[in-house]
């Protein structure tokens, strides 16, 4: 529990170099329509935006953000990966940045995988790892209960060349599979570990889920005798979903900061033009109140994310604990933010053509998404020594 | 008359008083301090003083005022230095409000005899402060307060404003300046007024022009609280004890150079103070478990046969809340440390109200049976507010405070609400009326 109390704090602020960062985001992801396409999308047959996501990982570089410079990434931190994830949670961006580069980059990064890094930083791979969406850090992996996978390791054809490996299985809920070219798939079984799937493999399904949040749409993957590539296996593939799931939770939280604060600012101006009873409506202590308690939220908010990117970026011990307080927070600023952001709008918030009900989809998905913030509460019950004793009286 | 608060002249070739450039050079000027000044044989006060004069009191502090004109930040160097030197300390507790609201109210808005007189017996802490604004009348609504200061002019100068004429008395030893003539008699009540009774000093806001908007009627003095005419009574609060006081004004004279800032300029004035008082009660950085959560987190380890699961589940919601807030309060320290100060400080007071309330509240509940007890209700007069100390029950209690004092949370609601986020004021009927003429 002491930890992370005795330490010099790291930066909790914005650089100078994450802020310019900032600016090119936003930029591009504001030239790309904004909301009104990312609502256009979600109903037709290609819900994620594969011409901007080309553009961000590739033009941009977002996508070899966290991979080494000597293996064509760009060496920075996750202090950058979190304001990138800020950016596109504040335009409910239809963009696999969180699967591709960062939960499958630090999964890859941790297995030490250069082969497939490279194509991530060059732009020229999509990569998501095989977990549900719902699940959180620390996994429960190899095998509990098949509670993160539901997927074996099976023999091997007589014509299989030497290392191929088949896998059998099922993950439901999966988060970005649907644009990855290659499936990060962790499968149980001889040897348990973390194998590389082709997406146009013989024997897999990716099957669109229709999803609370259509600007991430979830996939049911089923591989029946699927090639695969071992990747990692044992302890050190444990160790890869592991810092998959922390990375993700921790960035998940960013994208959340940042749609809390959009849904914040499209609050305060709409209450600034609207009248009713001859007045701007923004100028009712009621609805004042509420507001500025979705600030102080955000303001909270702020500070547990940062901490966590921080965290991550140094490999602090108190990583566990960071990110726990930042998914926790950030899932809760946001679920606020989106639902005051309906009901302060009014009758127009609850409309289809209105982009409230995106970031409010989007914010009680990712509440949900690695690990909800009871969940990470619960962690951290474990690892401040807060358990309870004995059963329920 | 806003007074220049830079640098001031300490006379040519005195190198002491130069800043150094590095924190390593200010570490050499307190190991040369600590070498001619033995904190084991000097008197403590004798000690301070000669601290404050070598511009080591506070360091960002003009020269000559106990300070070398450096930035806040280099501080520490200097505190830590002294602590490990076992030097004799101030009692910043004792001394709150003094170091946080009257100093830096002083250093902005004093003349410079006021600053010379105030600033040193405040800092060694010979000289206590208080803060007379609110009023039973005027709480959230400060400026429309009724405490009323009456100019009484010099008995020689027939002119009855008297305040920007010339040929008037030359300040005496005390004086402000050569603006200042005659005196203030001060009639009303203020309320909730910590340290009171053991104050030399209050800082007075006082009306005295009833007949313009309430908030350009206003003029802030400092009133010395041992003249006649000021009578101080012990508050009871809701914890039994008093920790603050009523005072009584009836006629009390405060002279025309103990007036802080310009005749009508007193609400630009208090602004100053309220800002500092917010900051310092966001400040202080605390270790993980520091504040009170410490306490509700100890109970709960040492005592397993009172763990519930709700208890459970509230618990570790309030100590995910209290470590982000504490967070949130490095992330803000680091903002003012940067150069960037944020709004971020009314968050943290709001947060700090609410935390209070429910983990004390979380506590009493976690005590069972014990939580049907209290210490002790008899009337006690505490020489330092603690919203820590004593027992569960005192500390719910206590924290109900947390979210009406300095501000109550629903007018930091407003200032967020107008302030940071833009929106439209509430129609007021109150601001171009003259005082007078408002209803109450």
């Amino acid at each position: 529990m002491s930890q992370g109390a005795s330490r010099d704090m790291p930066s909790l602020l914005y650089s100078e170099a994450e802020d310019d960062l900032r600016a090119a985001v936003r930029s591009l992801l504001d030239d790309r329509g904004g909301w009104p396409s990312v609502l256009a999308r979600t109903e037709t047959d290609e819900p994620y935006d594969t011409g901007l996501w080309r553009a961000l990982a590739a033009d941009v570089g977002c996508a070899g953000l966290l991979i080494p410079e000597d293996q064509g990434g760009a060496g920075a931190s996750y202090r950058e990966a979190a304001v990138v994830a800020e950016e596109v949670g504040r335009a409910v961006a239809p963009v696999p940045y969180l699967g591709s580069a960062v939960v499958a980059t630090a999964a890859l990064l941790e297995a030490a995988d250069t082969t497939l890094l490279e194509n991530l930083a060059a732009g020229t791979a999509t990569v998501a790892l095989a977990v549900p969406f719902a699940a959180g850090p620390p996994a429960a992996w190899p095998s509990v209960d098949g509670a993160l996978s539901g997927v074996r390791v099976v023999a091997p054809h007589r014509a299989d060349p030497a290392g191929q490996a088949r896998l059998t299985g099922t993950v439901a809920s999966v988060a970005d599979a649907l644009p990855a070219g290659v499936l990060l798939v962790p499968a149980d079984g001889v040897p348990a570990g973390l194998y590389a799937v082709d997406r146009a493999a013989p024997g897999l399904t990716v099957a669109p889920v229709v999803s609370l949040d259509m600007t991430r749409q979830l996939a049911d993957l089923r591989l029946d005798d699927v090639p695969a590539r071992c990747v990692v296996s044992g302890e050190a593939a444990v160790r890869a979903v592991q810092a998959a799931l922390l990375a993700g939770a921790a960035m998940l939280a960013a994208e959340q900061l940042g749609s809390a604060q959009r849904c914040l600012d499209m609050t305060v101006s709409y209450l600034k033009e609207r009248h009713q009873f001859a007045r701007q409506v923004g100028s009712f202590q009621a609805l004042k109140h509420r507001l500025a308690d979705v600030w102080v939220a955000i303001t909270q908010a702020r500070a547990a994310a940062r901490y966590a990117a921080a965290c991550l970026a140094s490999g602090d011990p108190d990583t566990p604990v960071a990110v726990a307080l930042a998914k926790a927070s950030c899932s809760e600023a946001a679920l606020l933010a989106a639902q005051e952001c309906v009901q302060l709008h009014g009758g127009i918030g609850f409309t289809w053509e209105h982009p409230a009900h995106l970031f409010l989809k989007r914010a009680k998905s990712s509440s949900i998404g690695f690990g909800t913030p009871d969940w990470h509460r619960a962690a951290l019950g474990e690892l401040a020594g807060l358990k309870a004793a004995g059963g329920p009286r | 008359m806003l007074e220049d608060t830079g640098p001031e002249d300490t006379g040519p070739g005195d190198t002491r008083l130069t800043a150094p450039a590095t924190v390593g050079d200010l570490r050499e000027r307190v190991r040369e301090f600590l070498a001619a000044h033995d904190p084991a044989s000097m008197p403590p006060l004798e000690f301070l003083r000669a601290r404050f004069d070598a511009g080591l009191a506070w360091v960002h502090y003009p020269p000559g005022l106990g300070g070398l004109g450096l930035p806040r930040a280099m501080q520490s160097a200097v505190d830590a230095g002294f602590a490990v030197a076992g030097a004799p300390a101030n009692n910043p507790e004792r001394i709150g409000i003094g170091l946080g609201m009257a100093a830096p109210t002083i250093l902005a808005f004093g003349s410079d005899e006021q600053k010379r007189r105030w600033l040193r017996p405040l800092w060694t802490g010979e000289e206590v402060w208080c803060q007379l604004f609110s009023e039973p009348g005027a709480g959230s609504d400060l400026a429309g307060l009724a405490t009323r200061a009456v100019h009484i002019p010099d008995s020689h100068d027939s002119d009855s404003t008297g305040l920007d004429s010339t040929g008037l008395d030359s300040a005496g030893p005390d004086g402000a300046g050569p603006d200042s003539a005659g005196q203030w008699e001060v009639t009303g009540q203020k309320v909730w007024t910590s340290m009171a009774h053991q104050a030399r000093w209050g800082l007075l806001l006082a009306r005295t022009d009833p007949d313009v908007p309430k908030h350009q009627g206003l003029t802030y003095f400092a009133c010395d609280m041992t003249v006649a005419g000021v009578e101080v009574r012990p508050l009871r609060q809701i914890t039994g004890e008093a920790e603050f006081n009523e005072v009584f004004l009836s006629g009390a004279v405060v002279p025309d150079s103990d007036r802080i800032g310009a005749v009508g300029e007193g609400w630009r004035v208090a602004q100053g103070t309220l800002m500092n008082e917010r900051v310092s009660i966001g400040g202080g950085a605390l270790p993980r478990e520091g504040g009170m959560i410490g306490s509700a987190a100890r109970t709960w380890r040492e005592h397993p046969e009172l763990h519930t699961p709700g208890l459970h589940d509230r618990l570790l919601r309030l100590w995910a809340d209290a470590e982000v807030a504490r967070l949130s309060g490095e992330r803000l320290r680091q903002q003012l440390a940067a150069g960037q100060p944020g709004p971020e400080g009314s968050a943290a007071k709001l947060v700090f109200a609410r935390l209070n309330q429910e983990i004390s509240a979380f506590e009493v509940e976690l005590a069972g049976a014990d939580g049907l007890r209290y210490e002790y209700w008899g009337l006690r007069r505490p020489e330092t507010v603690s919203f820590y100390g004593r027992d569960a029950g005192y500390r719910y209690l206590r924290a109900r405070g947390n979210s009406i004092e300095g501000g109550t949370s629903e007018i930091l609601r407003n200032i967020i609400a107008e302030r940071v986020l833009g929106l439209p004021s509430e129609p007021r009927v109150d601001t171009r009326v003259p005082w007078k003429d408002l209803p109450r």
